[in-house]
């Protein structure tokens, strides 16, 4: 699998028209990373749909932002933080009443260490 | 008592003091409306009869104690997308078909404590990911001025239960245009307050900077009448603010007298069908006969709002709905092989495609190699966006034009290409990236479809926003206009 760092580099150029269509490698790649797994017969379409979204988003690169300092919060807002008291009461089992397995108040998973 | 339907939330509240008529009553006539309805139109996911009919004679009895809250006895529907306390909360998606959320949102307590009766939850684009409810799990939203025409989105069934008067309020929530262009496709009020000013705890979350709960209703009084309970801070929200909440139903009768009206050329040019443009610029003149003064305004990176949103929005949401994992809660494989295994299959099964696509694209552009040329560069776009607003904002009091580019489109037409699905969102967006309060009201019709007029306002300029849409609705009557088939 190409690693999709390779590609950076095309992103040094803000002048040059061009498309960034992703390949199937790609988005297979970026399936992993978010822990999707596609269908056989919605793989192709997602290829075409995401290099049209990657591909539209692109002309952002067009825009001068030298010097503009990326938005944090939309009213410039800091975040607050709350005393580190208890507020909440506890309510696992009405909790996990949502989950598919549960034991003893935990939750289960297939086993991770062999 | 047979128009009960036809009542807005004040009226009814009104009513309900006088004696008129009961919660039950008013309860039992709407629920039966959905019940008759609900099979063509398809806008609530949960109908909650019992319950709302324990609540009305609660509310009843409360009233008759004089003990009655602002909201006492009245019908509200929610969006599926705020946790109910036991009751089914899907969020349009398959991934929370089975979902009984164990609290309530902060939205939904304090309408509920304000004494408002839940008549249900109303279907929605899946995750709010859509501008048509079609990416729904549970099937689209018809739009009640045509069947066979989308409500927008994602906020649909919201808006189609307030136009069909199966409510006359609904909750709804606001990412890039939820809450405001359903309500233009569908003929109703949709607002969205400033960022911040309504609590997101307990709304399942998309992208939290843009995020904003909101209403849909037929006039902006019951707009008003909803933020006044709705609004306020909330410590279990970090991005809520402190702020007083001020009487939004107080200065809803000052004329518009030398209101300052910015309108943007943009707005006007050609990807707007003309009809619509001629609707709104009806509009226009209304405001101006009001003493309301047009000026123009500039908002040169506003062509850029789209892709600047579709690279913000994804990332968010790539790391919000990274939460479902099918282990906690939501869908979970059969015979994970591993945990791997466990997660890419729950997740690959419990979302619909639009869902997975733009989990993917926030992926991508949250990426090492990428991150600095989408999601820094969007940020600092982002950034240039709202300093058009705050610079516009020195001229003038609100910025008009249109909520969207076309009137209601037929069901089916645009889901071959996301591109074209997101560009109806391109007069709504602005406003989200730089969380100021926009609302759609009704202004005309376009072959028997809705047209919505957009005004944006600045951060907290909610009071004038609702008068100046009042003060319209007092001199127009297209928010009276009911679809045929739901009289």
């Amino acid at each position: 699998m190409r690693p999709l760092a390779n590609r950076a580099v095309f992103f040094t150029s803000k002048t040059r028209a061009r498309t960034v269509s992703l390949d199937k490698d790609q988005v297979q790649h970026i399936a992993v990373l978010a822990r999707l797994k596609l269908a056989d017969d919605e793989f192709a379409e997602t290829v075409d749909k995401l290099s049209r979204i990657v591909d539209f988003v692109d002309q952002l690169s067009q825009a001068s932002t030298t010097d503009v300092v990326p938005m944090a919060h939309p009213l410039h807002e800091t975040q607050r933080l709350r005393a580190d008291e208890v507020t909440e009461p506890n309510d696992r089992d009405h909790v996990q009443e949502n989950a598919a397995a549960v034991a003893d108040g935990l939750y289960l998973v297939p086993k991770v260490i062999e | 008592m047979a128009d009960l339907h036809q009542k807005s939330l004040l009226q009814l509240s009104k009513g309900l003091a006088a004696g008129d008529f009961t919660s039950v009553e008013v309860t039992s006539a709407l629920l039966q409306r959905i019940a008759s309805h609900n099979d063509t139109l398809n806008a609530f996911i949960t109908v909650t009869a019992e319950r709302a009919l324990d609540a009305a004679k609660k509310a009843d009895s409360e009233r008759a104690a004089g003990n009655a809250g602002v909201l006492n006895g009245l019908p509200i529907v929610h969006k599926d997308i705020f946790c109910t306390r036991d009751v089914l909360t899907t969020c349009g998606s398959k991934m929370l078909e089975n979902f009984v959320s164990p609290y309530d949102a902060t939205v939904v307590e304090r309408l509920q404590s304000a004494g408002a009766v839940m008549l249900g939850k109303a279907n929605m684009d899946e995750f709010a990911m859509g501008s048509s409810n079609e990416t729904s799990y549970f099937g689209n939203v018809h739009n009640p001025w045509g069947l066979d025409y989308s409500p927008g989105g994602s906020s649909g069934g919201s808006a189609t239960a307030v136009a069909a008067r199966l409510t006359p309020v609904a909750t709804a929530t606001d990412t890039g245009g939820s809450i405001r262009q359903p309500a233009a496709l569908t003929g109703t009020v949709g607002f969205k307050p400033t960022y911040g000013r309504v609590s997101r705890y307990g709304m399942i979350a998309f992208a939290s900077s843009l995020d904003q709960a909101g209403t849909i209703t037929r006039t902006a009084e019951d707009a008003a009448l909803m933020l006044g309970v709705m609004a306020g801070f909330d410590p279990r929200d970090s991005t809520s603010i402190e702020r007083d909440v001020p009487d939004y139903l107080a200065g809803l009768g000052e004329p518009l007298k030398g209101l300052r009206v910015g309108i943007v050329k943009q707005h006007f040019d050609d990807g707007l069908e003309e009809h619509t443009g001629n609707a709104v610029k009806e509009a226009l003149k209304v405001l101006e006969s009001q003493g309301a003064v047009l000026v123009e305004v500039d908002l040169p990176n506003l062509d850029l709002s789209v892709p600047t949103y579709y690279v913000v929005a994804p990332a968010e949401c790539s790391s919000n709905l990274s939460r479902f994992d099918g282990v906690r809660f939501g869908h979970r494989a059969r015979d994970p092989q591993d945990l791997f295994d466990l997660y890419c299959r729950s997740r690959g099964e419990g979302f619909g495609a639009e869902v997975k696509r733009r989990i993917m694209t926030g992926t991508y552009v949250l990426s090492a190699g990428y991150y600095d040329a989408y999601y820094l560069q969007a940020q600092k776009v982002r950034q240039l966006i709202a300093d058009d607003f705050k610079k516009a904002f020195k001229d003038v009091d609100v910025i008009a034009g249109p909520t969207t580019p076309t009137p209601a489109f037929k069901l089916g037409d645009k889901t071959d290409d996301p591109i074209t699905m997101y560009l109806n969102d391109i007069y709504t967006i602005g406003a989200n990236l730089a969380g100021l309060p926009g609302m759609s009201v009704p202004c005309g019709f376009v072959d028997s479809l809705p047209v919505g007029l957009h005004l944006v306002g600045p951060h907290f300029g909610e009071q004038v926003l609702l008068r100046a849409a009042h003060q319209y609705q007092q001199q127009t009557d297209w928010h009276e206009a009911c679809p045929e088939d739901f009289k």
